[in-house]
């Protein structure tokens, strides 16, 4: 197992991240095998300001016809993380991150999964999982921009 | 359409977002600072996050559009996620990358996060709001006042 070989790159092991992974895919397969839905996480954010915002752009029928169930999936998400809680005994959990960096960071990931065509569960896992290129061209770009910034913050200090 | 649904349409949903967020809560990606650990090199293990989970996919997605014919409950045509190519792919995905390294944060994750009782996450929730927002009224004003393009 790779976290025995290399416990200085995996100090928490690997299986609960596998498990994890597999079950984010297994999600997804549920939605795609049932209805053929590519379900990813960031059109919520368009497709649920069409109740709220006039602008044409979020009006868009595919925004319009799946804002609904879009509701319904990231319900579900939070329902899912919830259940998982309570069911592995974890105690409720707070992040550290500074309110700032969450409120930056979120505008830029609303900006760039925007813009970009999709997040980490859209290019990710469903387009890296259909072998797009435009995908794959996506997800290398954005992880190494990550790298290079959270290594950039950390080396200016920020903590957390 | 919604009056077309099948009637397990929204059950399936809930029951796929579900166990998305159970796989988000069990790999501790739902945690920013589980993300930037990764991104500072410290801990490698979300590498089997999302490679556990484009592994999953990418068989049922092979399988499915090969051997599959129709999703039952839609009746439509499975597909792989192909989407095109442009600059826009690019700069997205930078822009992305910049707000990932800063919060630690996506948006499957942010709303497992809430899950998970982490509150502060709001912060970064309505960021991402703010965002998807800025770009998309920035992007409708661009194309009433220039040229139409098929930027999407």
């Amino acid at each position: 197992m790779a976290g025995e070989l290399l416990p200085g790159l995996f100090p928490n092991g690997i299986l609960r991240y596998a498990i994890g992974g597999v079950l984010i895919g297994l999600g997804a397969s549920v939605i795609y095998l049932a209805t053929g839905i590519i379900a990813g996480a960031s059109t919520f954010l368009e497709s649920t300001l069409s109740y709220v915002s006039g602008l044409d752009r979020f009006n868009r029928a595919k925004y319009v016809a799946s804002r609904d169930w879009r509701l319904v999936f990231t319900g579900g998400i939070v329902l899912g993380a919830f259940a998982y809680t309570i069911v592995s005994g974890d105690s409720f959990w707070t992040t550290a991150v500074q309110p700032w960096r969450l409120a930056l960071g979120g505008v830029l990931v609303g900006i760039g999964t925007r813009l970009g065509k999709g997040c980490t569960s859209g290019h990710g896992v469903c387009g890296v999982g259909s072998a797009s290129r435009t995908s794959i061209v996506n997800v290398v770009t954005f992880i190494g921009v990550a790298i290079l910034t959270a290594q950039l913050v950390q080396l200016a200090g920020v903590s957390p | 359409m919604s009056q077309d649904r099948h009637v397990l349409f929204m059950p399936t949903i809930l029951l796929g977002g579900l166990i998305f967020g159970v796989g988000l809560a069990w790999s501790r990606m739902a945690r920013p600072e589980v993300v930037l650990d990764f991104l500072q090199f410290d801990d490698l293990g979300l590498l089997f996050v999302m490679g556990g989970a484009a592994v999953v996919t990418g068989i049922v997605f092979a399988l499915a559009t090969r051997f599959g014919g129709r999703a039952p409950l839609t009746g439509d045509v499975y597909e792989r996620r192909l989407k095109s190519f442009d600059r826009n792919v690019l700069v997205g995905g930078t822009i992305f990358g910049v707000g990932w390294g800063l919060s630690g944060i996506c948006p499957g994750a942010a709303y497992a996060s809430l899950g998970i009782g982490n509150v502060t996450i709001l912060w970064a929730i309505g960021g991402m709001f703010l965002g998807a927002y800025l770009q998309g009224y920035w992007r409708q004003h661009r194309t009433d006042t220039t040229t139409p393009t098929t930027a999407d």
